[in-house]
């Protein structure tokens, strides 16, 4: 029996606004527990919502940036449901009218195919706090930190055009750099700042009737969301291959211990009595701003990819690879323009910066090597100044934060030596006192001499201490062992 | 009209409100009184006409996104039933 | 001193008759002696009364002060007032202390107003007799067996006993103007979002508005030139100039179009009642107004629209009130369900759960439309009447209710009873637009109320004729018995 995987996903995304969607407060990350939570954000009685127009401005990029039909009339409802981290006892959230309507997002596949994701509309919403189940509190209970409470969201709602775990991973990496790109949202995974509910189902192949779906919710990383779908997909189908029936509900994963689990049901018995919220008036979107924000909307991905093709001209994969990521994007091009060399920035950026940074788990944002240091080195390496070797050395020197590229080739002496009289000092004095060698390769065949300057090579090397221009000491090892001959 | 005890026990649970077996009886009464009177609203005909949702043909204000409230933790906090290293703390919560 | 109006008062501090100090301290004693006959009021703030006495003392000495400088009031307790108790007369927040001040509260402190106290209510604003309060009923000075009227029953007696010249109260479907037809004393709803909602406890939020509630018209336009705002916190909060409501006092009416309208003199309209109304309007008519019948045909589906909608809002609007963050929380909650269920089961009382229930039942999955949805559609066809109406009369006027002050336990077991105490008044809250009752007239030794409705924002309009009104006749000045002495 084959069957077909339908994939529905909703991304929560919290825009990175200065403030709270219906309150003043701050969305900074990292404070401490309800330091950042006003009357407001505590559904204090007596207080009232106030909408926050970066907000607005932000979820309207997005619907540009996808090319979507906007809400130039959208609404807010209350979702009501009780729960501690959501203080009013009611989400106002957006139902009937979002901000954002039907859009299309493009996603290319390993094999280099491309496929259109259908959005089915974005809206606007506000989060929920926190809450801790560990801590160092009285045991049995748990800490509700609401700080979080009232960062705005937008949920992005796909179609269920989706049918593998590798579109899905694609979708939400090009969602991911699509809000980056657009600095709606900073797109730290670790923090929260995306977090993805996928719809799972299957289906018989060919067959027009839809599986019913498992929902799980709240995943926070690319990697888990694969993972899940994979399981959750084999699960659906060894179940119903052995004779049961999917049943809808809401799972958990859980992707340190690599379990998913059933949600308590309490969920599916909640009807949340959706209303429109009496406190907030109908929201008006005018062409104008429409217009300036279309105006100003920074570079979108799948531009920028074409433009590093065109400016730099990198190859299809390193433009799709640096042009997809927002931070690297950024990056790459101020090393590119510093050093004047795009090739050699794109491949340290996409190579041993990378790699260094994944290894430490450091976003590229909080690299100890700024770009204009990479610029710098790049620059030293394309002059001459070092060997790729030493880059290596000085890359170090840079992370660990001994200064720039300039300062530690100062510092540590480091200065290749290009200077031709110099180095043919350095050739004859090797030679001079390395007579077996000589003699041993003057006796060697032609074929096999050329294995011998190896050895020459690392004597050179060891005598002018990594210092000395390869390049050019070969071509003088070259002509003067000739001249023995 | 009567209410059924399920619904009104899917009312309590919906709203969080406790309600005693031996009070169930007479809320479902007094509860299906009002819905007499809310019922009529039935028999209303209201086709083509729009819901109104605010009573002012107003749009909604935006605020501009500067901080403006800082740190009330203390002042707020003071008044939380149950409150431990800045977070209020609540019955375990299992999901 | 207690005789005289807010007007006369103001004189009397301006010409340095008597100081603030003196005048809070008489209304003072007199809360000491009288309130406990009738339990108008909940919280007296006694020390920073006289605090604040002596502030307004220096500053109308230094001249230029505000109108309200000075002048000793009441608040209804739904007003949050920071470090004084706000109970909304319920348990549930019995011990909450806000941290801040309702924009009303705020406006009377920035004029300079003296506050004597917090009054009592029906809980959460939700009744029409102020039976349902956790501190008690309040009693109606001119019958002490008699209700006061609700939901600012508290504010409305201590009017009426002159244990204050001037009250803050808050009207959803007549929690203003029923109350003070019951006591004898003259109050206005304003027009939806003339007066800002922040830190105005919410019961339906696209019904209530803040207001004045005194003995005279031009009292409460003195008050209302105080409390009305523009004020940004509040989302639904209109800004629009306020007008100098004192200045329109003197005009006339001549020429006056009143609307009568033929569904507001109905069955279960009190003779008396009807005869006292009917009296008021033909003397204004005397004075050169225009009678005009009119017909208002939806009246009757008010009171059925009021009570899903109502309750619906309530129902969102109270489901913050979980022992979380502030207010009454349960002993030894087992878990989390039972913090929220039996908080909530102790910490309100009867009316408030049902109305709770009712709202929930409207809103939900199966009965939205034919509830909700239908209620908000017949709300629609209200405000036609209205608008329409309007079109040919300048105000509409009738009765404020059907009856007198009827006896504690009349309305026996069944709410709905009680619910029709608001027939008359309902309908203005709907549409949003302003109402005021004065005193006309009196049935077995019981005020009778006058209403009068005016077009959006025409507060001054409605204010001038409740004015010219109370120049031709002396209900406005009696007093219940052993009260005015």
């Amino acid at each position: 029996m084959k069957w077909d995987t339908v994939i529905g996903l909703e991304v929560h995304v919290q825009l990175a606004t200065k403030t709270k969607i219906f309150s003043g407060a701050s969305t900074a990350f990292g404070a401490e527990p309800n330091t950042q939570a006003c009357a407001i954000d505590l559904a204090m009685p007596g207080t009232l919502p106030v909408l926050n127009k970066q907000a607005v401005h932000y979820a309207v990029m997005f619907g540009l940036a996808i090319d979507a039909e906007i809400g130039k009339e959208s609404a807010f409802e209350r979702k009501n449901y009780f729960y501690p981290d959501l203080p009013k006892g009611y989400q106002t959230t957006q139902l009937e009218k979002p901000i954002v309507g039907r859009g299309n997002v493009e996603i290319q596949l390993a094999d280099g195919s491309t496929k259109n994701i259908r959005i089915h509309h974005a809206h606007l919403e506000e989060d929920a706090g926190k809450s801790l189940h560990e801590g160092d509190f009285r045991h049995g209970v748990s800490g509700i930190d609401l700080n979080r409470a009232g960062t705005p969201l937008i949920e992005i709602v796909s179609e269920p055009d989706i049918s593998s775990a590798e579109e899905a991973i694609a979708f939400a990496k090009k969602l991911h750099s699509v809000v980056t790109s657009i600095g709606i949202c900073d797109g730290e995974m670790s923090q929260g700042s995306m977090r993805f509910d996928v719809n799972v189902s299957v289906k018989p192949s060919g067959s027009d009737t839809l599986g019913t779906r498992t929902e799980t919710k709240n995943l926070n990383s690319f990697k888990f969301m694969e993972e899940c779908i994979v399981k959750e997909v084999e699960r659906q189908i060894d179940l119903i291959e052995d004779g049961g029936t999917v049943i809808q509900e809401t799972r958990l994963y859980n992707g340190d211990t690599k379990v998913a689990r059933s949600m308590r049901s309490k969920e599916e018995a909640n009807d949340y009595r959706y209303f429109p919220c009496p406190d907030l008036l109908p929201v008006i979107v005018t062409d104008e701003t429409i217009e300036e924000l279309r105006r100003n909307l920074p570079e979108l991905p799948d531009a920028r990819q074409a433009r590093f093709v065109e400016e730099y001209g990198l190859s299809d994969y390193d433009a799709s690879v640096l042009g997809n990521d927002a931070g690297m994007a950024t990056y790459f091009e101020i090393a590119a323009k510093t050093s004047g060399s795009a090739k050699l920035a794109a491949n340290w950026t996409m190579g041993e910066l990378a790699a260094r940074l994944n290894n430490e788990d450091i976003s590229i944002a909080n690299s100890p090597v700024s770009a204009d240091q990479l610029g710098g080195l790049v620059t030293r390496i394309v002059d001459n100044s070092i060997s790729g070797k030493m880059a290596k050395e000085v890359f170090e020197g840079i992370w660990a934060g001994e200064g720039s590229a300039d300062e530690i080739i100062e510092a540590r002496g480091l200065k290749q030596v290009s200077d031709s009289g110099a180095l043919e000092q350095m050739v004859t004095d090797v030679l001079a006192a390395n007579q077996e060698m000589v003699d041993d390769y003057i006796n060697t065949d032609e074929a096999k001499r050329k294995k011998k300057l190896g050895g020459f090579m690392g004597q050179i090397m060891k005598a002018s201490k990594g210092q000395a221009n390869p390049q050019q000491v070969n071509q003088i090892l070259a002509k003067k062992l000739n001249e023995l001959l | 009209m009567s209410i059924e005890r399920h619904e009104i026990e899917k009312l309590a649970m919906l709203s969080r409100i406790a309600i005693s077996d031996s009070t169930i009886v007479e809320v479902s009464q007094r509860l299906g009184s009002v819905l007499d009177l809310v019922d009529q609203l039935q028999g209303v005909n209201t086709e083509g006409v729009q819901a109104m949702s605010h009573p002012m043909q107003a749009i909604q204000r935006l605020r501009e996104d500067e901080v403006s409230e800082l740190n009330q933790r203390e002042a707020l906090q003071k008044i939380a039933p149950d409150t431990e290293e800045g977070l209020f703390l609540v019955p375990k919560v299992i999901e | 001193m207690h005789n005289r109006t807010i007007a006369e008062l103001i004189n009397g501090l301006q010409s340095k008759e008597f100081s603030s100090v003196e005048l809070t301290q008489h209304f003072l004693d007199r809360i000491g002696d009288l309130n406990p006959n009738y339990n108008a009021i909940i919280t007296v703030t006694a020390e920073q009364a006289l605090k604040a006495a002596a502030a307004a003392d220096e500053r109308l000495a230094a001249g230029n002060a505000p109108a309200m400088c000075g002048i000793p009031i009441l608040h209804k307790d739904i007003f949050c007032t920071n470090g004084v108790r706000t109970s909304c007369g319920s348990k549930m927040l019995d011990n909450f202390i806000p941290p801040y001040n309702a924009t009303v509260v705020e406006n009377f402190e920035q004029a300079g107003a003296v506050v004597l106290g917090k009054t009592n209510m029906d809980e959460f604003a939700m009744g029409s007799s102020n039976e349902t309060s956790f501190y008690g009923s309040v009693q109606n000075p001119w019958d002490t067996d008699c209700v006061p009227g609700g939901s600012s029953g508290g504010s409305a007696a201590a009017v009426a006993a002159r244990l204050a010249p001037g009250a803050t109260a808050t009207d959803t479907g007549g929690s203003i103007r029923q109350p003070a037809a019951l006591c004898g004393i003259t109050g206005l709803k304003p027009t939806y979002g003339r007066v800002s909602r922040w830190g105005m406890i919410a019961f339906a939020s696209s019904l209530d508005q803040g207001g004045p509630m005194a003995r005279t018209a031009e009292d409460c336009a003195i008050m209302l030139s105080c409390m009305a705002s523009f004020d940004d916190k509040d989302s639904t909060c209109i800004d629009r100039e306020v007008p100098d409501y004192c200045a329109a006092l003197g005009q006339d009416v001549n020429g006056l179009r009143i609307g009568v309208p033929s569904e507001y003199f109905s069955k279960g309209l009190n003779e008396g009642t009807e005869q006292a109304v009917r009296t008021a309007l033909a003397k204004l008519e005397e004075q050169g107004a225009e009678l005009v019948e009119i017909s208002l045909p939806n009246t009757g589906l008010s009171v059925p629209a009021y009570y899903v909608i109502a309750p619906a809002e309530a129902s969102a609007n109270l489901s913050r009130f979980d022992g979380v963050k502030y207010g009454y929380r349960c002993e030894d909650p087992k878990d989390l369900q039972d913090l929220y269920s039996r908080s909530r089961a102790e910490g309100f009382g009867e009316e408030v759960q049902r109305r709770i229930l009712i709202g929930t039942y409207c809103l939900s999955a199966g009965y939205y439309e034919a509830y909700y949805g239908k209620a908000q559609q017949v709300r629609q066809l209200i405000q036609r009447d209205f608008e329409k109406a309007f079109e040919t009369v300048d105000v509409i006027m009738g009765p404020t209710c059907p009856s007198p002050a009827f006896k504690f336990g009349s309305k026996g077991d069944d709410p709905v009873a009680m619910y029709l105490e608001d027939i008359y008044t309902i309908a203005t809250n709907l549409a949003g637009l302003p109402g005021m009752s004065v005193p006309c007239g009196m049935v077995d030794n019981k005020p009778v109320g006058l209403q009068i409705i005016g077009n959006y924002f025409d507060e001054a309009r409605i204010l001038n004729v409740a004015h010219q009104y109370q120049q031709i006749t002396e209900w406005h000045d009696q007093a219940p018995e052993g009260v005015a002495s």
